[in-house]
């Protein structure tokens, strides 16, 4: 079959969304629609995974490791076997060994196959040893301590750096773990090893008038999404397993279990209800393998749900790093070479080890414009809680480095940031050089930028925060508080709309007798309005109103397939099917409509509930529904579609940040932030603003507070809400944002993505307005109060 | 044991287990929107109004509300009747993936029930006692603050 995956007008061609509309021409595309499901939930009414419990349910309850690495000698269920109300004890004994991954992405799978249900070793304090099923919760928890295990500890791995050591331990020394071949080496506790090269980097380095290089630390840190990990799985009455499910990636959970749990796909339908937030950490098979497990071996329902604790301790994370960048100057200050070499640990499993890693680089090394690049990466095991996905995948550790990066060289060559960012900033028509080589796990797409709105994202941005305060020294001190410095500082964007060439979403969408609509899809709203987007693009080819079309999604049974909700391509692929879908259900109903007001098709449209001829006469959608399905040549209006785009579509943003320092005790208070996004068309500016703020309160807490602390044991010491600290209400800064609509014409009305850029800002903002107050530069997140004071003590 | 309590102006007599939490009584009686986010009364999405003060009931046990009054989220409004809080949430876009929204409207209620005009710090001080981790509080804070500046 041949492929024009190298022809880029063909590629185009292939995702390009024509457009027919204006933005003012539109009614409900970039129109502030409420959620459809907001009443739903504001009432408090069942529709999340465990609103739905069916009776006589079992609770399932995981023994979780003491030791950060360690192997099972011997393990002893009989006495919680005996406890009254107990089920079922499973331990590695009773699971047929199948590695696989938890990390939910599409085939093949880039992550290692390095998991399973249950192992007779131990890799994290926090691993599973054990699953029990019971008819209490309680009487599951009671189980747990009556399991009678003894280990073997094995010496542990819990700093980064110690991973590579010839004399380390190896944390998979199982044989039967495979990944990619070259970027999977067990042996050295190496989950990804990769590197890439465009250009010629040493001729870069040879012509550069200086050279700068830094280090850059960033943490360990939580998704904390309010609901749970949560999951419940039973057999209905024709012998199928169902699993239902807070995830975002139902599609994957069946195909990547099936060969787990020795069942064919056809066997499992998997159901996600409303979720409670997920952040990434939902796009992970965290309990369905072995909810599912536990049901397949009592035959009955199984309700499994973590505490808090367990989010901490054994659910997923953010992938910490230590990063190295080198760039080289040219005396016109633009970029001659730039080299990223990152070291990352994965923790204890390699979910999303390669991609999360690998999108730090194609991220953090595509925002400026630089021929010759280098990138290399070693994402290593370590005896801690495993990283994953989460918001962001990878770009806001790229970011924070490259951004206070060039934040520093910025100040050395005497030059504003925001001039010297814009000396070098990629523009339309500029090619990312690696495009090719970081194409998650496969080849890239090199295609031409498109669509940037940077530029007026950083001068509007600027002008809001006041930039031109940086200058006046006696702005930076506060009158009567000589121990407090103000400063400003920014960071410039970039992020991805979907993953080109992988990913896919499908939908389906019906008319009924009054005019609505049906709309099916695979893709999984975990907060972020996707439903209600994907409905204003139907509404808006349909000339309906949102609330006329009815979303279902998702379920493997019933929606089309999708690869589900992360990278940012909800609204820029599974946008791109609900859009053709409309457009062949608008063309159906054109042609009814045709013969009934006497006018051929194409000179008809859609607007108001009502098809419309060009004299004025009209017939409402009602009147077309009927007659289709009943009146004359009876059929069903009715589409599927599905989109998958080759485009490189990157949503840009500025992210600036006004701080006060206290340096008697190093606390920073960030006083404002200020946040300029150029998602192209925003379909709905209220979710656009939804996914800014809570991007940023994200990003703030990644850059002044939260990390996972663990002591020498690779026990995690602040796993709580107590000790690990999510910023409240009463905690935030004064928040601006504006929408810069650079449209591209790939994306659906000209979208771009706008949910994950949020994340990756405030950060190196903020420490580069430390620097600003202060004259110190920070190199590790987060700026806790003691790290700036010690920061403040070195400097003198 | 059995319990005596009113639950959304309802006189119920209950049935409990030693060491059952609010938060699981009301969750197996069918009160959905009293969401269990930890364990310790730190996140909020469990909170009810218990005589119409703040509460978390995870960390209640149901005995200990025998002849109290308790309102979940249910108890404030409906599709046809929705509270003003509810309404403001919805259309001021505050609403993300609505986890933490019931007891956000329910705390902001038991502060609009004490002081009907708050200033935007008392609002932020009172939403302080719900972690949301979706909307930044900035939308949460505008909704309940245009119940409070409405002419209600």
């Amino acid at each position: 079959m041949s492929r024009p995956y190298n022809d880029p007008d063909q590629m185009l061609k292939m995702s390009e969304h024509p457009e027919g509309l204006s933005p003012d021409e539109m009614r409900v595309v970039g129109k502030r629609v409420p959620r459809l499901d907001a009443m739903k939930l504001a009432l408090g009414k069942p529709a999340y995974t465990d609103d739905f419990t069916p009776p006589s349910v079992l609770h399932g309850k995981i023994l979780h490791s003491p030791h950060a690495h360690a192997l099972i000698k011997r393990i002893d269920t009989s006495k919680a076997r005996a406890l009254p109300g107990v089920h079922a004890v499973l331990t590695w004994q009773d699971i047929k060994p199948v590695r696989f991954t938890t990390a939910g992405q599409s085939h093949p799978l880039p992550s290692p196959l390095d998991t399973l249900v249950l192992d007779s070793k131990v890799r994290f304090v926090g691993d599973r040893v054990a699953a029990v099923a019971a008819e209490t919760p309680e009487i599951a928890e009671q189980a747990l301590p009556l399991i009678d295990v003894e280990y073997e500890v094995l010496l542990a791995i819990v700093e980064i750096e110690d991973a590579l050591k010839p004399d380390a331990p190896v944390i998979h020394d199982e044989p039967d773990c495979s990944g990619f071949e070259g970027v999977f080496q067990p042996q050295r506790n190496l989950a990804a090893h990769f590197a890439a090269e465009a250009g010629d980097v040493a001729g870069g380095y040879a012509e550069a008038h200086r050279i700068f290089e830094g280090e850059y630390r960033v943490p360990q840190v939580q998704h904390v999404a309010l609901e749970p990990h949560v999951c419940v799985t039973w057999l209905d009455e024709d012998n199928r397993l169902v699993i239902r499910s807070s995830t975002q990636v139902p599609f994957h959970v069946r195909r990547i279990l099936a060969p787990v749990l020795g069942l064919p796909d056809k066997r499992i339908r998997v159901i996600k209800p409303r979720i409670g937030g997920g952040f990434g950490g939902k796009q992970e098979i965290l309990l369905e393998d072995i909810c599912a497990t536990l049901t397949l071996v009592t035959g009955k329902a199984v309700r499994m749900e973590y505490t808090r604790a367990e989010e901490f301790s054994a659910a997923r994370s953010r992938h910490p790093q230590i990063l190295r960048l080198k760039t080289g100057i040219r005396l016109d200050g633009t970029i001659s070479a730039m080299t990223l070499s990152l070291l990352a640990t994965t923790g204890a499993y390699g979910s999303h080890a390669l991609t999360v890693q690998g999108n730090t680089g194609s991220k953090a090394l595509a925002l400026y414009r630089c021929p010759n690049l280098r990138f290399e990466m070693d994402v290593v095991y370590t005896n801690r809680p495993p990283a994953g996905a989460m918001r962001g995948y990878g770009v806001p550790q790229g970011l924070f480095a490259l951004e206070v990066h060039m934040d520093e060289i910025a100040t050395e060559l005497g030059l504003d940031p925001i001039e010297f960012r814009r000396r070098n900033w990629v523009k339309v028509g500029d090619v990312f050089p690696l495009a090719e080589a970081l194409g998650e796990g496969r080849k890239g797409f090199p295609n031409p930028l498109r669509s940037t709105g940077l530029a007026e994202c950083v001068e509007r941005g600027a002008q809001m925060i006041g930039w031109g305060r940086r200058h006046d020294p006696e702005w930076h001190s506060m009158p009567g508080k000589t121990h407090v410095r103000r400063g400003l500082g920014m960071a410039a964007l970039i992020h991805g709309s979907g993953i080109p060439g992988i990913d896919m979403g499908g939908a389906y969408l019906k008319m009924n007798d009054d005019g609505s609509f049906n709309l099916m899809f695979g893709a999984t709203d975990l907060g972020t309005g996707a439903d209600t987007v994907l409905a204003q693009i139907a509404a808006e080819v349909l000339g309906c109103c949102a609330d006329d079309i009815l979303v279902y999604a998702a379920d493997t049974d019933l929606t089309p397939f999708d690869k589900g909700a992360y990278a940012s391509s909800t609204t820029f692929v599974s946008g791109g099917a609900v859009k053709k879908a409309a457009e062949k259900v608008a063309a159906m109903i054109k042609n009814v409509a045709s013969r009934m007001l006497e006018t051929p098709p194409e000179t008809l449209r859609l607007e108001d509930g009502r098809v419309i001829a060009p004299d004025g006469e009209s017939v409402t959608l009602r009147e077309v529904a009927l007659e289709s399905l009943h009146v004359v040549d009876q059929h069903q209006i009715q589409a599927a579609e599905s989109h998958m785009s080759l485009m490189y579509a990157p949503p840009f943003a500025a992210q600036f940040a006004e701080v006060e320092v206290d340096m008697q005790t190093g606390e920073v208070r960030v006083k404002r932030l200020v946040f300029g996004i150029d998602c192209g068309q925003p379909i709905n500016p209220d979710g656009v603003e939804g996914q800014i703020d809570g991007g940023m309160a994200m990003s703030m807490g990644y850059g002044l507070c939260e990390e996972m602390l663990f002591d020498k044991a690779g026990t995690l010491l602040n796993g709580n809400l107590r000790d690990y600290h999510v910023f409240r209400a009463d905690e935030m800064p004064l928040i601006e944002r504006f929408i810069v609509p650079a449209r591209d014409p790939s994306g659906p009305f000209g979208a771009k993505a706008a949910a994950e850029i949020p994340t990756d800002g405030v950060a190196p903002a903020v420490v580069n307005a430390i620097y600003d107050a202060v004259g110190v530069r920070l190199r590790q997140i987060p700026v806790t109060p003691e790290r700036v004071w010690q920061a403040l003590q070195r400097s003198g | 044991m059995d319990i005596s309590l009113t639950i959304n102006s309802e006189d119920r007599r209950i049935s409990i287990q030693a060491g059952e939490t609010l938060l699981e009584v009301l969750r197996r009686l069918g009160y959905a929107g009293v969401k269990h986010g930890c364990e310790d009364g730190s996140c909020g999405v469990c909170t009810v109004l218990l005589d119409g003060q703040v509460v978390h009931s995870c960390i209640l046990l149901a005995v200990q509300v025998e002849g109290h009054d308790i309102t979940t989220i249910e108890g404030i409004g409906t599709y046809d009747h929705p509270h003003p809080l509810q309404t403001a949430f919805v259309e001021a876009g505050a609403v993300q993936c609505g986890y933490c929204t019931p007891a956000m409207i329910l705390v902001a209620k038991a502060l609009l029930d004490e002081n009907p005009h708050p200033d935007e710090a008392e609002v932020r001080e009172t939403l302080s006692g719900v972690l949301c981790r979706c909307t930044g509080y900035l939308k949460p804070v505008e909704a309940v603050l245009r119940v409070a500046q409405g002419g209600d």
